[in-house]
């Protein structure tokens, strides 16, 4: 639906010319979500700017429903912008306009009958759930009512395709969720294909599908969310998600760690689990087996995109040949273990 | 004050609201237009033209830096072409006008420059032409600019109105400067400076109101 190819954009000439985006391909698949997460300055903002051509690439093409983007004329391309909605970070709703001014405008551009118009914006309000402010202006909205405003107003003239350009980063944890539930169900109601912006992963894990990761203007790694959050395939990719996922030891092992086991201490283990539980039975069949005991310091668990991801920092109780044998063990199952450090036996 | 004295000023008032709501349309339509202008032939606006943009600001500005007094005497043989002279009422509407024109067009650059960028870009996205940002997004969401460029330019008027008056154009100020300064009547010269207090004062709240009623926030 939505097709970047080798999309280059420069800013300015000469030796002050800096590149925001280098040779970006990118394919957005119809009806899915995809999302481009980065730290800011990474290009997030020219990229989802150049699908739209708010921002024309310097080089590359850029394809929406079939259509090249940067082959149309001026006039070409408003039309072919009418079938692409956009939301923005700060809403950019007219004050001057009520909600369902708000809603109509990209109606009454077209040239929308009035009765349409109406009709069209009856809908929107009770998709969006804002028919009891229907009147209000923007000034008396909440953050989440304005981003649904946005929406609302994105979808009037029935595009195939939104862009999301950091649609929640103004809203608070809650409001966001609710933002994120809307923007699926839209999604999974219309089939409309959905390409975001953020630089929150738990945007990313979620609505999307697919997830591309931006650094430096290039487009490093682009995965399906479940592969993306279990197995980056990227040094980028696993530094950025161990930011997201750190499951960092706490102060007090920190303290133990530093004092050492000197010679005789155990080994404290970081544990990731990718795909499968973090099972009572592994940890039984460790210990029968092996005839390890673990003691589990920290855990945590994650479902992401009905993938499991599990981490857990434990001691390693036993002899050494006995804790060898169980590291290997645990990497043929698939189990990605870190030695943090030696600790004294617990007892 | 004689009552042929308070007629002549009934008249001067009528004669002042002539001069100063003609020349108040013409000026902020036109002004208005020249603002529009000077806004989108901007660079990187939407109807980016730099050196019309810069020919524009350079004939707005020697508009502006002209005295109106100077204004009225250097325009005199173009008023004649105009009207047919260059004395009485109607052909001080000439300099008068064209005096307000780039005065309003300054204060309607500002007030679309206070017009956050994003919602252009979000017009743009909806895939709106130019003409549609200027009319839809620009020019409404920039209404209480606007309303506040019209009252300072009305009220600017009725100050350059008085001194057209002075040399022929009728109105409060001919009255103030005949009867009042030359004929030594402090009497008028009083009246006719509270009237034209009253005048500033009422067009200010006018214009406070309509910029109260126009923000919904």
């Amino acid at each position: 639906m939505i097709r970047l190819e080798n999309v280059t954009r420069v800013y300015g000439q000469g030796a002050g010319a800096v590149t925001a985006l280098k040779d970006v391909n990118l394919e957005v698949a119809p009806g899915s979500i995809t999302g481009v997460i980065g730290v800011s300055g990474a290009g997030k903002s020219t990229l989802i700017r150049c699908v739209n051509l708010l921002e024309r690439p310097t080089r590359g093409r850029v394809f929406v429903a079939d259509q090249e983007l940067t082959a149309l004329n001026k006039e070409a391309l408003r039309k072919a912008r009418h079938g692409i909605g956009m939301i923005f970070q700060h809403f950019n709703l007219l004050e001057s306009r009520t909600v369902r001014g708000n809603i109509g405008l990209p109606l009454e551009l077209i040239g929308t009958p009035r009765r349409d118009i109406d009709q069209r914006i009856d809908e929107l309000l009770e998709l969006t759930g804002l028919a009891e402010r229907a009147n209000a202006y923007p000034a008396a909205l909440s953050g989440g009512q304005k981003q649904r405003v946005a929406i609302a107003r994105a979808l009037a003239s029935n595009p195939k395709a939104l862009l999301c350009d950091e649609a929640t980063s103004a809203l608070d944890p809650q409001t966001t969720s609710a933002i994120l539930t809307l923007l699926r169900d839209i999604n999974q109601r219309l089939g409309l294909t959905i390409l975001l912006i953020t630089h929150e992963m738990e945007v990313v894990r979620t609505i999307c599908d697919q997830v591309a990761l931006i650094s430096g203007g290039a487009l490093v790694e682009t995965a399906p969310v479940g592969d993306f959050f279990t197995r980056p395939a990227t040094e980028e990719g696993r530094l950025f998600l161990n930011d997201f996922l750190q499951l960092a030891p706490s102060n007090a092992l920190l303290q133990r760690l530093s004092d050492g086991g000197a010679g005789n201490g155990v080994p404290v283990v970081r544990l990731t689990f990718r795909g499968q539980s973090l099972s009572s039975e592994l940890m039984t069949h460790l210990e029968q087996r092996f005839g390890l005991r673990l003691h589990i310091l920290q855990a945590r668990v994650e479902n992401i995109q009905g993938r499991t991801l599990g981490l857990m920092i434990a001691e390693f109780d036993g002899d050494r040949d006995i804790i060898d044998d169980a590291m290997a063990h645990l990497h043929t199952l698939d189990v990605q273990t870190e030695v943090l450090g030696h600790v004294q036996r617990h007892d | 004050m004689s009552s042929a004295m308070i007629d002549r000023i009934l008249d001067a008032v009528i004669d002042t609201f002539y001069l100063v709501i003609c020349s108040g349309v013409i000026g902020i339509v036109l002004g208005i237009m020249m603002g529009v202008a000077l806004y989108v032939t901007r660079e990187n606006r939407i109807m980016a033209l730099p050196a019309l943009n810069r020919v524009i600001s350079l004939i707005v500005n020697v508009g502006r830096s002209v005295p109106f007094i100077i204004l009225m005497l250097a325009l005199a043989p173009f008023t004649r072409w105009l009207v047919g002279s260059y004395i009485g009422t109607t052909a001080a509407l000439v300099p008068l006008s064209i005096a307000a024109i780039p005065f309003v067009a300054r204060l309607v650059e500002g007030a679309l420059n206070e017009v956050p960028h994003g919602l252009i870009e979000a017009a743009e996205s909806m895939g709106a032409t130019p003409w549609q940002i200027i009319t839809r997004v620009l020019l409404p969401e920039a209404r209480g600019g606007l309303i506040t460029a019209a009252t300072i330019t009305i009220i600017a008027l009725i100050g350059y109105s008085a001194m057209a008056g002075a040399i022929g154009a009728g109105g409060l100020g001919a009255v103030a400067y005949n009867y009042g300064y030359s004929r030594y009547n402090p009497m008028v010269m009083l009246v006719t400076v509270l009237i034209m207090v009253v005048m500033v004062q009422g067009v200010q709240m006018l214009g406070d109101f309509l910029v109260h009623r126009s923000r919904h926030r």
